[in-house]
């Protein structure tokens, strides 16, 4: 019985601990799904590179630092701007020929680019992961008198949600967002009132591409930079956009968040479902409501 | 039927031919448009009418002939710089974003030129939507989505607007109040070309009527000519 309690009620320190650890892997499921999110929305490419994307960020920094000597504060500029062009060109000669065609395609010409970045990266820096060092600036850490806080780990968290609030705002509620938006409903009477919307596909394939280099970059020095860093957190992120409802920024963006958090807290309580819980949640979502729980039903 | 109007014409066709896939749904279509005047084409159901609108506006790829608009060649540019030259479409399913709630819709097309219907007087042509402003846009009944479809167009400086069908399946009442703001349109300076099964709707609004069928124009009749060939009319028509 009293073993029973203890597993029950854990010490403070451990379950704020697996609070903060599912906070920040929740920062990352939302970044990365929101920019599936707003990529699926208006491209309706389900983009399976989105991982190896996000590892190409994070190595970018690694790159970038130990050749060039550019530190941590200005790959988080350089980085997304890299990574999404590179994104724009995969936009403009490869993704570009399969949208008139099936799902499927889109998902087997992604996800074969994913397997071959990944396998150049695996083939120059082996499987293991290579070091980044938290910037000087974030260092140390907060007692908060219950728990410790890492700067750094505060910063992702921060860092996470302006990106996401920007995107959410600039979506819902800007003019840009409205083309957006209406170019994702109806593609070709945005085009006849003299939108170029090829190009707008280009440019938005590249924001998502530059919003998962962004997380890389934020999480090369939580999870260290290595070639299948986005394969293995990839997965976990396509159940989130599938909770949320495909195409749904808020959806993304909420899912993101509180599933990282519900992972964290099944870690405590029942630490052997941890990694199950999310594909749990996924089934019965996707029994009760099949469009996900922000997802519009056409 | 190059008629009188091609000397000033603002839009001319000619020769247009336009495929769905395999099909073959154009097969030469002429006709012009002068600036400042209200044309119609009339035909039956699956004549070209709505194809000939899509043609014009650059959406359908495959299509082959002349289109000149303000003397300029404009086949071979893409829906968007066609948009951008003057021309707005208004289509038949009224094309009114779920998404964006009724001035977002408004206020999307770009200006492309200056000279467009100020945004109060768009509100005082269409009063309705002012009231619903912040309502979803397909909240809106049937007939306000029609003006909206209409009154966002009116903004960007095109000088000529494409309608298609902008009456069907409303109530009478409507379709006097959309032939009104036609007529108003026309009296602002726009050149418009309609796409109407309704003759009799056409006939209170328009200067002259091009009668579509199997994919050509196959007659003009100018508004006043149109009491006396009402019988040629039905016959064309079918009705």
């Amino acid at each position: 019985m009293l073993g029973w309690l203890h597993i029950a009620v854990p010490p403070a320190p451990a379950l704020f601990g697996q609070l903060l650890i599912g906070l920040i892997n929740g920062a990352f499921y939302a970044m990365l799904s929101l920019g599936l999110a707003v990529i699926f929305g208006l491209l309706n490419i389900i983009n399976f590179a989105h991982g190896a994307q996000y590892m190409l960020g994070a190595f970018c920094a690694y790159l970038v630092l130990n050749y060039l000597g550019i530190g941590y504060w200005p790959s988080l500029l350089i980085a997304p701007i890299v990574v999404g062009a590179f994104g724009m060109l995969l936009e403009r000669f490869f993704i570009r020929w399969i949208y008139r065609l099936d799902h499927l395609y889109g998902l087997l010409l992604t996800f074969g680019m994913a397997l071959i970045i990944q396998g150049v990266f695996r083939q120059y820096y082996g499987s293991a992961g290579q070091p980044y060092s938290i910037p000087d600036l974030l260092a140390g850490g907060q007692d908060l008198g219950f728990m410790f806080l890492p700067n750094y780990r505060a910063w992702v968290i921060a860092a996470s949600s302006v990106c996401c609030f920007g995107t959410w705002f600039v979506i819902e509620r800007t003019r840009l967002g409205a083309y957006l938006r209406a170019a994702t409903e109806n593609p070709t009477l945005v085009q006849a009132f003299g939108i170029n919307v090829p190009r707008m596909v280009t440019l938005t394939y590249g924001f998502g591409v530059a919003l998962a280099a962004l997380a890389g970059v934020l999480a090369a020095p939580i999870y260290q930079v290595s070639p299948l860093m986005g394969s293995n957190l990839i997965i976990v992120v396509f159940a989130v956009v599938v909770i949320g409802g495909m195409g749904s920024i808020l959806g993304a963006i909420v899912g993101g968040f509180a599933l990282g958090i519900i992972e964290g807290l099944t870690k405590v309580f029942y630490p052997e479902a941890s990694s199950t819980a999310i594909f749990v949640i996924m089934v019965v979502v996707l029994l009760v409501k099949p469009a996900g729980l922000f997802g519009r039903t056409v | 039927m190059r008629s009188a109007a091609a000397a000033d014409a603002l839009l001319e066709v000619h020769g247009l031919e336009a495929w769905y896939g395999e099909s073959h749904v154009l097969h030469g279509v002429d006709f012009a448009v002068a600036a400042g005047e209200v044309a119609t084409l009339l035909g039956r159901n699956g004549a070209g009418k709505t194809t000939t609108l899509k043609s014009i506006m650059g959406i359908l790829p495959e299509r082959r002939g002349t289109i000149t608009f303000a003397g300029r060649a404009i086949i071979d540019l893409p829906a968007y710089r066609i948009a951008r030259l003057g021309i707005a479409y208004c289509p038949e399913d009224r094309g009114v974003f779920a998404s964006l709630t009724v001035e977002e819709n408004l206020m999307l097309p770009p200006v492309i030129a200056p000279g467009g219907m100020p945004v109060d007087q768009i509100y005082d042509l269409f009063p309705n939507l002012l009231e619903h402003r912040m309502s979803q846009g397909t909240k809106l009944s049937g007939g306000e989505q029609q003006m909206l479809a209409i009154a966002r167009i009116l903004r960007t400086g095109a000088r000529l607007l494409l309608l298609d069908e902008p009456t069907e399946g409303l109530a009478p009442v409507i379709v006097q109040q959309i032939g009104a703001a036609i007529v108003r349109l026309k009296q602002a300076g726009f050149t418009i070309l309609l796409v109407e099964q309704n003759f009799r709707f056409a006939a209170t609004v328009a200067d002259r009527h091009y009668v579509v069928e199997h994919g050509r124009i196959v007659d003009m009749i100018p508004n006043e000519r149109l009491e006396a060939e009402t019988n040629k009319l039905h016959e064309y028509l079918g009705v």
